[in-house]
Formats: structure tokens, sequence, C-alpha cells
């Protein structure tokens, strides 16, 4: 094969095509800066802003030695702060990186046009460039007066003012104020409503990860009233399905699993805490306490079960039993793992990458990040698992009389004595901590004491030197981070992306804001109004921003391929948990029980048992369960984090390794095979087959309500007589091969009776496999 | 009403799909065309999709290799038995290491409380072979032969002194879990060269060694935050070789195919409706699994291999998910232009018993390891295909546990060990590296991990240092920030 010859002629024609094709990928991405991000460098700004035009070429080309870390810094200049870039440089101190309004005398602008390969800048041993356009911002700035301002990220949010809009009859809120206003200056207009069946698709999906039932969709098609969408949001919010949903986004920052994550991987008890967190949304505990319970609730006054409870959080973190190991290099992993933690789902900020040495991008230092560590590092534990089936310290033991009287939302399901969780507990004396040379282990220098990165915050007084107090930090109103990723994460929940579309970095190398107002009004009203996460997400989906149809003119695709500017909603592929979910519920199999225990449902045979060294105990064999724990939400898959659930993984489930703030949403030929061919899809099938035609409605009928329970809407007639055709085709070949139509109806372990002969009932039963399988079963809206 | 918008919604939007992929044809048509299939993400501005372009457009420079078969010996081959020879230690057996060659590094905590380290030589005698006057043991008899096909690099040495880590930083370069995998990082770069089976394959097999010793663990051949389309997939033995390939019962290939014409029918409405590209790439990847269903089967049937093939991979080549069968097909899916082939072999981890386990598990590689490369020569496939033979570290020039005339163990060591190379643009015959005559610290050449991984890169066209994907604001490498070339092995 390798050895087969094409004609030259098709060669070229190839390369051709995928040049153009190329260019026109990248073009295309140009584009999408031109109109849609004012931090576009594809054209060179009348006014050009250090903020959103200059310091990201900086950051992204320059820090890496003219930037925060010292220790890598090149001829004596650094760029990231003010002083330091209007320094004066060179042993006479003769000259300037940066002379304000002269572009000539500034060696900034000398250096980046230099044609001299011994000169130029970047050099090109950096692999680094920069455009003729991103050379001309910089030369521009300078030559406007080179206006220096703070990182947006580090100035604590300001409730803005609502801006005007020519349009008022658009907004619901002051969301779609900040996106209209945004929209009308770019000269574009807001999509119509979305229909009623996709609202209510879009709202079940992103409230509680489930389809809406057909019910639901009736009574809402029937409801005239003005509020009939608000009742709609009011009753989504109120599911214990809400719950589990938000609780399910929650264990992918958190790195739930139920192993320990390395090497023989064996099983832990975490599930208690999962209960919990789906608990804490059930009741809508205010984020502030969700938060805070979490960090330190071990450290409040008189703590409660729950609250200990809580701080199973921080020992999440993967656990090595590994026979070889040195304890103290793994426990400095856990504490580094916490403190990673912290940074991302907190802070927005890459704490990680000043582990080793100062930060290069960001103004967090070596030490600063040690001083962060610090708090974390004061937990009586031990590196490494020492006996098979120990519980790292440490822990508490739940009994079925806490359960029955004080955390009754654990599901003891198996009635255990005594449920062993994994706790925080703080030390008498605190460890000391150093500064770890390289980040490693073995090699500690200076010591350091609890603090937060001067630039995030400073640690006042006010607060006492543990968690409790950086919990605190965290809260008060003029943390310039906190609130602001957190909403943004909110936001992502809904559009797919945030308004800082990297939700793990509002660093100077993450993303800048599309609408920096409207986030920084939901971070101020966020905290204003109690940390009420209900109030906050319902606050969202009623903007019309949110109730926006999806679809997609062709002016907007050209203008905003990305949709930054949201005027449409976005069309986005279901999560790796809502796929399953969505076929189980659609189905009728979906097994709605709470809590409890992680459950096994289908997985291809052998998996763990071929990766095993024979350790593992209960995680060398994976043993599916039967009877309805096939049928649980995703959130309740059994996650061995070395061997995690194959068909979740295909669909861009996080490895729960560390924690992860965003996931990717790819589209791949082994998603097609999960739909084409798991005994879960096939076995929804044919039980959603079944279901329909229970219903005695007729084929078209049968059909129509298959194609309605996965997709929320009823099939056109050319898309209903495409099914019944397909249905037709299938009758023939069962009723010629009927062992074949018995086969299929016997996936899964699902009895049900047949109501109508077996060819009739498996051809219904391909006809919800193909519903299944459509782009549109898998997309919110 | 919504209806005559859909209408009007649909002509247009059509027109903006097309003009959306520049050149009057859609995502689906060119994928078809092509195998281009082109993605982009909000990050990086491409990835690329099961055939086609990498990130790269074309390689650094020209490569020397276009495939790897990647032969990992997992657990941690004791270099001592095989390649690294060593009289002295048969001389001073049983003496206690002088902290003169330990220098006071540190062992990992199954060895570090013993009262004593007493040196232990091979039981097993070598020899010299081929023109480059390698030393093999006697463990290694079809090894031995092709001596001259191979770079042996007995200079190796990892940051890592155990499993979990050592074996993650040789497949991702770093020692914790969240980067691509080296194949990952070849399709992300390169793309694929085939239309119907995946760029990164994976096989394992378990050894008889020490069966249960180590685990596996599917992040090793994982993208990490690339594009999941550059995961390694697992090829296994069975009916069902790649996850969810088959169709489920009572469904033939006729049939399937009518049920993915009507899916894409639909889609194909939807997208008109729509207009969002996403649904294009959907059908795309509907017709590759589509593919993949008979490929995959077709390129795992090796019931037609001639009789003196299987002579030469060895009896166990007819039992599927041995070694010898994984070899046997890496060859196959080799010849199918798959890009990155990862064979992980269970069983190195010899603590104790060290002697006789180390003679079956080589005894699993030896032939089948042997046969492959010349196969792929005999074949004229050896020049472009790059072969790797090696594990994640080395073991202790002393005995753990209780050191007997016939019987020891040897524990984990970092900081020496024997790794070799064939075909694609490495030097043949070629006896790379030293290390002391304790067999303990390398004295010549050392070659780290990074080092390693650069040079694998360059050899298939590749800077390191310019192969990266920007993730939480910072460009990874597989390298990270280290690796140097090294050009002593370059043919």
């Amino acid at each position: 094969m390798n050895k087969k010859m094409y004609s030259p002629l098709v060669i070229t024609f190839c390369i051709l095509i995928a040049v153009i094709y190329f260019n026109a990928c990248v073009s295309e991405k140009g584009k999408t800066a031109n109109t849609a991000m004012t931090t576009d460098r594809s054209v060179v700004p009348e006014v050009v802003d250090f903020n959103f035009h200059v310091k990201p070429i900086l950051s992204d080309r320059c820090f890496k030695c003219h930037g925060p870390d010292e220790k890598t810094m090149e001829g004596g200049l650094q760029l990231h702060s003010k002083t330091k870039a209007f320094a004066a440089l060179g042993k006479k101190k003769d000259h300037y990186a940066i002379v304000p309004g002269d572009a000539e005398a500034s060696t900034l602008v000398q250096r980046i046009y230099s044609e001299d390969p011994a000169e130029v800048m970047p050099p090109t041993e950096s692999n680094l460039e920069l455009s003729e356009n991103e050379k001309a911002i910089l030369k521009k700035w300078i030559e406007q007066g080179a206006e220096w301002k703070s990182h947006w990220a580090f100035i604590p949010p300001q409730k803005p003012e609502i801006p005007k809009v020519t349009d008022p009859s658009w907004p619901r809120n002051e969301i779609d104020y900040y996106v209209l206003a945004r929209l009308e200056s770019e000269g574009l207009a807001p999509s119509p409503r979305a229909s009623k069946e996709m609202l209510l698709r879009r709202l079940s999906f992103d409230l509680t990860g489930l389809p809406p039932t057909l019910e639901e969709l009736d009574a809402f098609l029937a409801d005239d009233s003005p509020n009939a969408y608000e009742k709609q949001v009011d009753r989504l919010l109120g599911t214990d399905a809400y719950a589990e949903h938000m609780a399910a986004k929650w264990l992918d920052i958190a790195r739930y699993a139920d192993t320990h994550g390395y090497q023989d991987d064996l099983e832990r008890v975490m599930w208690p805490w999962r209960d919990w967190v789906i608990h804490a949304y059930q009741q809508n505990l205010s984020y502030d306490k969700f938060i805070t319970w979490q960090l330190a609730g071990d450290l409040l006054p008189e703590p409660t079960l729950e609250q200990i409870i809580a701080t199973a959080f921080n020992r999440n973190h993967k656990i090595t039993q590994e026979g070889g190991v040195i304890p103290e290099e793994y426990r400095v992993e856990y504490v580094a793992d916490r403190t990673q933690t912290f940074g991302t789902a907190f802070l927005g900020l890459t704490m990680e990458c000043a582990r080793c040495h100062d930060h290069k991008y960001d103004p967090v230092s070596q030490k600063n990040y040690f001083e962060l560590f610090s708090f974390f590092n004061n937990v009586p534990e031990n590196g490494l698992i020492e006996t098979y089936g120990a519980i790292p310290k440490p822990y508490i033991k739940l009994t079925q009389k806490d359960i029955d009287e004080v955390v009754q939302f654990i599901n003891n399901v198996d009635s255990l004595d005594e449920i062993p969780l994994m706790v925080m507990e703080e030390m008498e004396e605190p460890r000391q901590a150093h500064i770890l040379n390289r980040g490693a282990y073995d090699q500690p220098t200076d010591p350091v004491y609890p603090n937060t990165p001067a630039a995030a915050g400073a640690f006042g007084e006010q607060y006492d030197k543990n968690r409790l107090g950086l919990a605190g930090w965290l809260l008060a109103e003029d943390n310039a981070l906190f609130s602001r990723v957190t909403v943004n994460r909110f936001w992502q929940q809904f559009f797919g992306t945030g308004i800082v579309n990297t939700t793990e970095d509002f660093g100077n190398q993450g993303a800048l804001p599309s609408h920096p107002q409207l986030l920084d009004w939901l971070a101020v009203k966020f905290r204003e109004e109690g940390w009420d996460v209900k109030a906050m997400l319902k606050y969202i989906v009623l903007s019309a921003t949110y109730q926006q149809s999806a679809k997609v003119t062709p002016a907007l695709l050209e203008k905003d391929p990305e949709n930054r500017l949201l005027a449409r909603a976005p069309r986005l592929r279901l999560s790796a948990e809502m796929i399953r979910d969505h076929v189980l519920a659609s189905s009728g199999l979906l097994n709605r029980t709470i809590g409890g225990p992680s459950v096994k449902p289908y997985q291809p045979p052998g998996l763990w048992a071929e990766k095993t060294g024979g350790g593992g105990g209960s995680t060398a064999k994976y043993v599916p369960d039967t009877g309805q724990d096939l049928y649980r939400r995703s959130i309740y898959t059994f996650w061995k984090r070395t061997v995690p659930p194959p068909s979740m993984m295909t669909f861009d489930a996080a490895s729960r390794d560390f924690c992860s703030v965003r996931r990717q949403s790819t589209s791949t030929p082994l998603q097609a095979l999960v739909l084409m061919n798991d005994p879960q899809v096939i076995e929804a099938s044919r039980v959603m087959a079944a279901r329909a035609v229970a219903d005695g409605e007729g084929l078209e009928g049968t059909i129509r309500q298959m194609f309605r329970r996965a997709t929320s809407r009823y099939p056109a007639q050319e898309e209903l007589q495409l099914l019944v055709g397909y249905f037709q085709e299938e009758l023939t070949r069962f009723e010629q091969e009927p062992e074949a139509a018995s086969e299929f109806l016997a996936v899964g372990e699902y009895q049900q009776d047949n109501l109508l002969p077996p060819a009739e009932m498996a051809a219904y039963a391909m006809v919800a496999t193909a519903i299944f399988n459509l782009d549109e079963s898998i997309n919110k809206s | 009403m919504e209806k005559i918008l859909n209408n009007r919604a649909h002509s247009m939007n059509r027109r903006a799909f097309l003009s959306k992929a520049s050149i009057g044809i859609g995502t689906a048509a060119l994928s078809s065309l092509l195998g281009c299939n082109l993605l982009r993400t909000s990050e990086n501005d491409l990835v690329t999709g099961q055939a086609g372009l990498g990130v790269l457009g074309s390689p650094h420079f020209a490569p020397k290799a276009k495939r790897v078969i990647y032969l990992f010996q997992s657990g941690g081959p004791s270099q001592l038995e095989l390649f690294d020879y060593k009289p002295l230690l048969n001389e001073i057996r049983g003496q206690d290491l002088p902290e003169s060659v330990r220098q006071g590094q540190r062992l990992t905590g199954m060895t570090s409380g013993q009262d004593s380290f007493p040196l232990v030589g091979s039981l097993f005698p070598f020899k010299q072979y081929g023109q480059s006057g390698a030393w093999i043991s006697d463990l290694m008899p079809y090894t031995a032969k092709i001596v001259d096909e191979l770079c042996i690099v007995k200079s190796m040495y990892t940051e890592a002194i155990n499993h979990d880590p050592a074996i993650t930083f040789f497949q991702t370069g770093s020692q914790q879990p969240g980067r691509p995998s080296m194949g990952a990082w070849l399709s992300y770069g390169l793309g694929s060269m085939n239309e119907n089976l995946p760029t990164f394959c994976v096989l394992l097999s378990r050894g008889t060694g020490r069966p249960n010793g180590q685990p596996l663990y599917s992040r090793l051949w994982g993208n990490g935050f690339l594009h999941s389309l550059h995961q390694g997939v697992q090829f296994r033995a069975g009916k069902d070789p790649v996850l969810y390939l088959k169709n489920p019962d009572g469904m033939d290939s006729t049939s399937r195919r009518r049920m993915l014409d009507k899916i894409a029918q639909l889609n194909q409405q939807q997208l008109e409706e729509y207009g969002d590209p996403e649904i294009s790439t959907r059908i795309a990847q509907y017709e590759m699994a589509y593919r993949m269903q008979t490929s995959v089967p077709d390129v795992m049937d090796t019931s037609k291999e001639p009789e003196y093939i299987y002579r030469m991979y060895g009896p166990e080549a007819m039992q599927p998910g041995s070694y010898a069968a994984n070899c046997l097909l890496a060859r196959k899916l080799i010849e199918k232009d798959v890009r990155f082939v990862q064979l992980y072999h269970m069983g190195w981890d010899q603590h104790d018993n060290l002697p006789n386990a180390i003679a079956r598990q080589a005894k699993d590689v030896d032939q089948a390891s042997a046969a492959l490369i010349l196969d792929l020569k005999q074949r004229g496939l050896l020049d472009e295909t790059l072969v790797i033979w090696g594990g994640e570290f080395g073991r202790t020039n002393y005995s753990q546990g209780v050191l007997t005339d016939t019987n020891y163990g040897r524990d984990h060591h970092p900081r020496c060990f024997t790794i070799w190379m064939a075909g694609g643009g490495i030097k043949p015959g070629l006896v790379y590296g030293e290390t002391d005559e304790f067999g303990y610290n390398i004295t010549e050449k050392p070659v780290h991990v990074h080092d390693f991984q650069a040079t694998l890169l360059h050899l298939l066209g590749i800077d390191h240092e310019r192969l990266t994907y920007k993730h939480q604001g910072r460009r990874f490498r597989l390298t990270d920030v280290h690796g140097e070339l090294v050009k002593d092995w370059l043919a």
C-alpha cells in the first residue's frame, strides 16, 4: 500500500486543495478576530489599547525572557510591569525599550524591526515571531504615548453602567443590554426567539442534563401565560435532576474518582462527599458556604458533620500505593495538587507554572506559589498507602446512626455499618513549608508562610493564616478573581464558551473577555445578592440572549463563526454524561435513584483485566452490575482513573486526574461507533420502540413519538417518510431473517413484553437506533 | 411562518456553508476526496482529522522515518541479563555495592531499607555478535543474529524511580498524568497517511516472566490536551478488535449501510436548516467509522499469512493477543500506513526470582522482535519505519532480597539502562554509550528520556522545539523544555 503510486497530477491536485483549504481555515480565523474580537491583530486599530492589543503580544512573545521570571530575564529588560518596562537600559543607562511618543528612539521598536538575525526580537532560536501587524501595533502604541494599564483581571470588578441600546424592546434583563449594545456597535441584530420546543429542550438539558419528557413538552406548548417560560425555569431548578447535573460539573473541578489513580489504582470511597455535593445543590446552599465548607469546613467553629464531609473536596486528588515510592515525594504532589486545584478553580490562574520557577507570564513568583502551597501543607497524611485496602489518613467513619440522624442525604444502599471518608484535618503544629528548588520534594530552600499572591489581592491581617482565612480572602469584596471566575463558568455552562473563553486562565496569557462589562456586572451581582446559585442561573436563562434561536444566517456565520458576539444561541453537543442519560431517559429506562456507591453499567469485557498487574483488588476486573443499576445517571458510573469508562472518555469526559474546568467538544469516528453499537444505546432503542408502540398510534404515530422523545420535536413530513421507508426496508429484512430480529431484540438484559411480532419490533428498534444517532439527538438546540 | 423562514434559511445557509469551505465543496466531500479533515479549535489554529495534514502542514525537514513501531517492554527489563555485559559483577558476586559507586543516589522504598546491597552478575553468559561485536546474552539468540541492524543504546537514563511516573514520563515527557502521548503528538503534528485506520494504534500483551506485575493505564496512549482524534486506539484480540466496532447482533453490514445512509440524509437536512458546519463533520466521522468496520477486521486477519512468516515470528504468532501476534499485526498496520504502532508487553518487573522469570520473558519477545525487523527489511519497509525496543528504566546491579547461587532479584534502576532501535534513519550496527564496570553509572554519552524523544521526533522530520500546543497559556512540547538531538544515532 505504501508503495502505491499516484500520478503526479493527482498528487498536485490534492496538495493544491489541501493548501487552499488549510489557508482558508487560517484566514477564516483571521476574519473571526477581525469582526468579533477587539483583540484582533489582523488590522492595526485607530487607537491602540494596552490591554486589548499590546499586552497579549508582549506576554505571548516577549515575557518568556522579558517577563516576571527574574532568573531567565535577558538584557535587564522586563516588560510585565510599567516601572521596569520604562526603565533605562544598558551599562550606561542611556537607552530605553519604550520611549513614549517616540518610536524611533525606542529600542523595542528597533529590535523588532531589525533585519540583523543577531539583533531581531524575538530571537530566531525562540521559535517565536511577530507578524507585520503585531509589530505595527507595538509601534503605534508607543507613538500614541504608550499608555500602560493594569491587567484587567486583577482590578476588582465594579458594577458598570448599563449601556444604552437603540432597540429597547428586545432586552429582558441587563444581560441583554450588554449583548445588544455590542451587537449594535457591530451592525448586527439578535436572532429571533427559539421555538418553544427547542427552548424547553435547551433549558432542560442546561439545567438538569436531561431532555424534556413528552408531557413536559405538551404542558409548555399548551401554556400561553406570559410567564410560561419562567415557570419552566422554576420547575427545573426545583428538581433533583438539577442538583445531580450541577454536581456532575463540580466533579470535574473536584477531580472526583472512585479509585486512587496511580499504578494498581485501588478503589476508594468518596461517594458520600459526592452525595453531599448533590445535597448542597438541592438545598441551594449559598456559594460562599459551598466553597468555604469544602476548603475549610473542619476549621469552622464547632463544625457540623456536614461541614466536615464537605472538606473531602481536597482529598479527591490521586494517592499512590506503588511499592517503591518515597512517601515525601508523593505527599508533596498531593499538596501541589490542592494548590493547583485552588488556582484553577477559584482564581483562574495557572499557579502550577510557578512551582519550579517564577511564573513566565503572570505576577506569581515561586515564593508566592509555595506560600499558597503552605495553606494545604498541614494535613496529617502519608504520601504512600502502605497496606492494600488501608484508608489514607485523615478520615472519618460515618455510621448508620449519623446517616439516620444527621446526614440523611447519604444513600447507604448497602446498609454498611461504617462508611469511611477521607477528609481534611489541620495538624496542631503546622508543617514548615519551604520553597522547593525546581519544585523537587528533596530540595527545600527558604521557609515560607501562608500568604496569597499580591497581584491577586493582599492577604490582610484580618485573615487567619489557614484555609479558613484563605476562604475569607477569596470571598471578600476586593477579591478581583473569584466571583468573575465563578460566573464565567456558569456562563460557559449555558453558552459553551465563557465570556473569558479560557475558563482556566484569567492571567496574561488567557483570553480577554468578549463582554468585559457584562462579566463584571454578573460578578458583582452574584456577590451582592448573596451568592445565590439558582438565582444567578435563573437570571442567565431568563435573558433574551439565552433564548435566541441557534439557526445561523450566512452573514452571521461569515462575520462571527465562533459566536463570540452572541447574535444567536450556540448549537452545542451534549456532554458525555448527558448523551448516555438522554438515551436512557428518552427510552424510559433511566433509574432516578439518587446517590450511593458508584455503579458499573455495560462496558466492553476485559478492559480492566487486560491492564491489571494482578493487583487492584476490586478494580482488577470489571464486573458489570445487573438490573436497575445499569440504568443510573452517568454521574454515578464508577470512575476508575487509569481505565476510565471508554464510552464517556470518547465523548470528551475529563480524566479526573486533576482539576478540569473546561472540556473539549470533539467529533470523532469513535463517537460514531459508540452510538452505533454500544449495547446501552441498542437496548434503549428497543425499549423506546416498545414504549412508543404500546401507545398504539400506528406506524407513523409510533415513529413520530420516538423521534420526538429523542429530539423534542415532531419530524417534518419529509423526515417522517424517510423513516417510514426505512422501517419498511428493515421489516422486510427481519421477516426474511427472523433470527436476526430475535438477536437484535436480545441486546441488553432488560426484559420486555413485545406487543408486536419480533420482526416488526426489531424494525422499530432499528428506527430508534437511527434516531439516537442523529446529530440533532446529541445536540441541545 | 416558521416553515417559510426555514426554507429561506435553508438556501442561504447552504451557500454560507459552501463558502465556508472556500472552494465550493463541503467538508464531507473534501474529506472523501482527500481524506483531509481539518477541524479548528478555539485554542490552536488547526487540528487534523484521521487523514490528511497535521498541524505542521509539512515536516520541518525531510523525514527519515515515516512510521514508528514502539515495542514497549513494560516493567523495566534488566539490562544486566540482556545487553550490558558486566563480568566484574560475576567476579565480585556477593560483595556490597561500594558507596563510591552509589554516590548517595536514592533507591526505591523496596530496597532502601536493605542491610546490604550484594552485587550480582548475570547468570546467563554473553557473547559478541556481528560486525559491531555487540555483547548479547544467551537469552536473546534471535536478537543476537540481527545486531548489525540495531543501534543498541546502553546509556539511557530517566528521572523516575517507580513504574507509574517512569512509564508516564517515557510516553508523555512528564511524570504526572495529563500530557499527550508520543503517538498523539505525531498524529497532531503530521496527520495521518490513511483514511481507513486510526493514526495511532495500540496493542497489549501479557508476558510470562511475571504475568502479575505492573499494570498499564489507558492514559499512556491518551491525547492529553490535544484533540481526541489523536488518542491511541487500542486493537484487541477477539471479535470486537476496536471498542464498539462490531455491529450489534441482528445487524449485518448491508443493514448498517442502510442505516448510515438514512442518518446521513437526515443530518444533511439539519445541516441545511441550521447551517452548522459541525454537522458535516459528524457526517464525515460516521463514514470513517463505517470504513473502520471493514478495514480493522481486515488488517487484524492474519490467517492469510504464509507459513514461512509464522516460522519467522514463532508459533506464538498464531495466538491472538500474544506479543508475537502483535508484532506481526504491527507489520500489517505499518503496511497500511498507520503512523504509530505502540505495543506494550507486560511482565519485566522482576524483583525476585529474576533468573527464571527473565528467561521466560525474553523468550516471549526475542524471536518475534527480531522477525519483525527482518520482515520489515525484506518488504523494503525498514528504511522508513523506526522500530524501538525498551522499557521505562533498568534494574539494579545488586540483589533485591536474598542472593543465592541460583536466585536473586533486582530493584528499579533509573541511572542506566539499555534500549535498541532499528530502521528509519537510525545508524545500524552501533553500540552507543557506556556504563561503569559495576553497571551502575553511565560513563559515556548519557541519553536522557527527553533526548530520546527529541531524536525520535527528528527522525520523523520534526524539530522537537517547534511542535507545540498552546494550553493554559503555555506552549507545551513532548520534550517539555529539555531534549537534545542525539546526532550520533543518525544514519
